[in-house]
């Protein structure tokens, strides 16, 4: 089956540091994926520069639309990449601490929703039946992360856990294709990161999403990934089913002295 | 004794104030006499002002540590009261009254000042969008007022165009500047737009100021007619009234539009524009519109203020417009609480009016009012009133409830 995204030969460079060096990777359709690699091997640069906040140095991020359409994201701007169907949450959390849970939830409906200034003052049936949409989607979405309860508490005073999840919702709210997960059980209990792993499935299949996912956590990313990708001083070092990389001698070799703190978070 | 180690510790303070402050308040040298005057009674009032003050600020540092979480908890459930339609219904309509009687029983005067500071609570409430909501940091915000101002002003002048004509026209081209500042200072954030805004301002100002042949320069312009009333011709009391009356429903209509703005997909994109900038364009909100219609928005306000204040005084002039009134503005904004429409008004309202009804004090005034904004940063650094997020009712799985929405004001 041709691949939902497929990033080709992606170089990013700051000044003299390549932090991603001729990078290769694809997702197909419903897939989940893994991104793994030791600190500061890329991951996140990489991510960046799939949403569009970063403009990779050369190669090719591709889209391929169901329809068989294949867009360029490279040099789009952020919000056109998410309304395009590549959602992302963020490895230090960024909610929008100030707003409520559910408000932040709602955010993510922009790009699916088009009401204006006029709209605004003069709330026509249209945007009155828009805003109830915006209300219902999100309120359903806070549900199936088990954050009802909390919807009109302020973001920040969620607990971390929480929070992670919240921002995985924000993200759903958009309607992506593809999801990109940056670390979201860092700072989870085992119990928590658990949990993570069945809501990641259960959504998985309800939106009917690709995930790429980065994570440090080797039990949730054997358990969860069809497909591992490894990096390494921005290189790819590795790539294949969890049971290829476990026992992949290069990959042992970029984790060795890692794997414990790894383990540890 | 409960607070002998806070009296202690104010005691050392106030003698190192008065060390510190002896040789220039103390000591004064008489040249023409050769002799040194010994001003004893200034470090008596230093020790004792020193004392006090350091006393009074310690045993708020001690009630605060104290009572911190019950401030909080206060808080919101004042906030949860005055959201509470039962609550403030009566209230509105209370104040309805009020605004409708107060030209019937107060001096001319006193309906001149109230024009005006409804005037600033037109601007606080359109600086409360670029600010407040979006978090955009603007000093030049008096640039606007002032396009509005000399809008009417020149427009009149050159075309007689009336005041009904202009006051939306007006608007317009405060909106079209507020694009064409917005255009620039879109990467800029924080300080950086502040400064940027602020030259603006200041720009636009000296260009008032030396270009007689389009503005008159510094003389100004006068003779600015009032606002027409059908074609009747009004005295400067009934004008007056008239004048309030119009200022009372555009406030009204600026708070209600504010208010919906504030609660409509793209208010809720400028706070998170406010909050986080990058993650805001992760979901899918164009930065650059965002920015452009809070710009356009805000400055349509202050165009609008420009008008009416052109057509109150009905002279203007560049002096009206420095760097001083935009940061009065912004006080309004800062003082009320970022976002808070509430807030902003009540704002206005007192820092426009206590000025004026604390003229009996003489020149202590300015000095009262400063100590009153520094204390007010220090008490409540949130401003007057802290916005709180929006309460939604929502469909439940189970029975769903009729879809109403209540806002907060
Ligand atoms: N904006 C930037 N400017 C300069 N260097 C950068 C920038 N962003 C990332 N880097 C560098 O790129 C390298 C990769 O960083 P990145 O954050 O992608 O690592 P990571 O794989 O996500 O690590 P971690 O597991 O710690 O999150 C690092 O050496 C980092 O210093
Ligand atoms: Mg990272």
């Amino acid at each position: 089956m041709k691949p939902l995204l497929e990033v080709k030969n992606l170089t990013m460079a700051f000044g003299g540091i390549k932090a991603l060096d001729g990078v290769h990777l694809h997702i197909a359709p419903g897939q989940i994926a893994a991104l793994i690699g030791p600190n500061g091997a890329g991951k996140t640069t990489l991510f960046n520069c799939l949403t569009g906040i970063y403009t990779p140095t050369s190669g090719d991020i591709l889209l391929n639309a169901p329809g068989g359409k294949t867009r360029r994201l490279n040099g789009l701007k952020i919000n056109a990449i998410t309304a395009l169907g590549v959602a992302r949450t963020f490895q230090n959390i960024r909610l929008f601490g100030g707003m409520t849970v559910l408000e932040n939830v709602m955010i993510g409906r922009h790009p699916r929703s088009s009401s204006g200034i006029l709209g605004a003052i003069f709330r026509p049936p249209a945007t009155r039946r828009e805003e109830r949409d915006i209300v219902d989607k999100s309120y359903a979405l806070l549900e199936s992360i088990g954050l009802g309860d909390s919807a009109n508490e302020l973001a920040s005073n969620l607990p971390y856990g929480a929070q992670r999840r919240l921002e995985i919702a924000r993200a759903l709210a958009t309607e992506p294709r593809v999801l990109l997960l940056d670390e979201p059980a860092a700072g989870m209990n085992p119990q928590e990161t658990n949990e993570l792993e069945g809501l990641l499935t259960r959504l998985q299949a309800a939106h009917e999403l690709s995930i790429l996912l980065i994570e440090h956590d080797m039990k949730l990313v054997m358990n969860l990934a069809e497909n591992i990708f490894v990096l390494d001083y921005g290189e790819e070092i590795a790539r294949g089913a969890p049971q290829e990389i476990r026992n992949n001698p290069a990959v042992i070799k970029a984790y060795l002295g890692e794997e414990d703190d790894a383990e540890a978070q | 004794m409960k607070y002998f180690p806070e009296l202690k510790k104010s005691f050392v303070i106030a003698l190192w104030f008065m060390l510190l402050t002896f040789p220039i308040l103390v000591i004064r040298v008489n040249t023409i006499e050769n002799i040194v005057v010994w001003r004893w009674i200034n470090l008596a009032l230093i020790g004792i002002a020193a004392f006090v003050l350091s006393f009074l600020w310690q045993l708020y540092l001690k009630h605060k540590t104290a009572a911190a979480p019950d401030a909080a908890a206060h808080q919101s459930a004042l906030v949860r009261r005055m959201s509470d339609p039962k609550f403030y219904r009566p209230f509105l309509l209370l104040i309805g009254i009020l605004a409708l009687v107060f030209p019937f029983v107060a001096s001319h005067y006193q309906i001149n000042i109230m024009t005006t500071a409804l005037i600033y609570v037109m601007l606080g409430l359109g600086l409360n969008i670029e600010v407040g909501l979006a978090g955009l940091l603007d000093l030049g915000y008096v640039a606007f007022y002032a396009v509005g101002a000399y809008s009417y002003a020149l427009l009149n002048y050159h075309f007689g165009l009336g005041f009904w004509t202009l006051l939306p026209a007006g608007a317009l081209i405060a909106a079209f500047f507020g694009l064409l500042v917005g255009f620039p200072v879109l990467r800029l954030r924080g300080d950086y737009l502040a400064i940027v805004t602020l030259a603006f301002a200041e720009i636009l100002r000296l260009v008032l100021e030396n270009w007689n042949a389009f503005s008159f320069g510094p003389s100004g312009i006068s003779n600015i007619p009032r606002p027409g009333f059908f074609g009747i011709d009004l005295t400067l009391e009934q004008s007056a009234v008239y004048m309030y009356f119009l200022l009372v429903a555009l406030c009204v209509l600026t708070v209600f539009v504010i208010h919906r703005l504030q609660h409509s997909r793209i208010g809720r994109a400028w706070v998170a524009l406010r909050e986080d900038e990058l993650a805001c364009q992760a979901m899918g909100v164009d930065k650059t519109r965002a920015k452009l219609t809070a710009f356009a928005l805000g400055a349509t306000w202050a165009g609008m203020a420009g008008v009416l204040f052109a057509a109150k005084t009905t002279f203007i002039n560049p002096a009206s417009f420095t760097f001083l009134e935009s940061a009065m503005i912004l006080a309004i904004v800062v003082l009320g609480g970022m976002g808070s429409i509430v807030g902003v008004i009540i704002a206005a309202l007192a820092i426009i009016l206590l000025p004026e009804y604390l003229r009996v004090l003489g020149d202590y005034r300015m000095i009262l009012f400063g100590a009153a904004l520094i204390l007010m940063m220090i008490f409540r650094p949130r401003g007057l009133v802290t916005p709180a997020g929006k309460t939604y009712e929502f469909r439940c799985a189970d029975p769903p409830p009729a879809p109403e929405e209540k806002g907060r004001p």
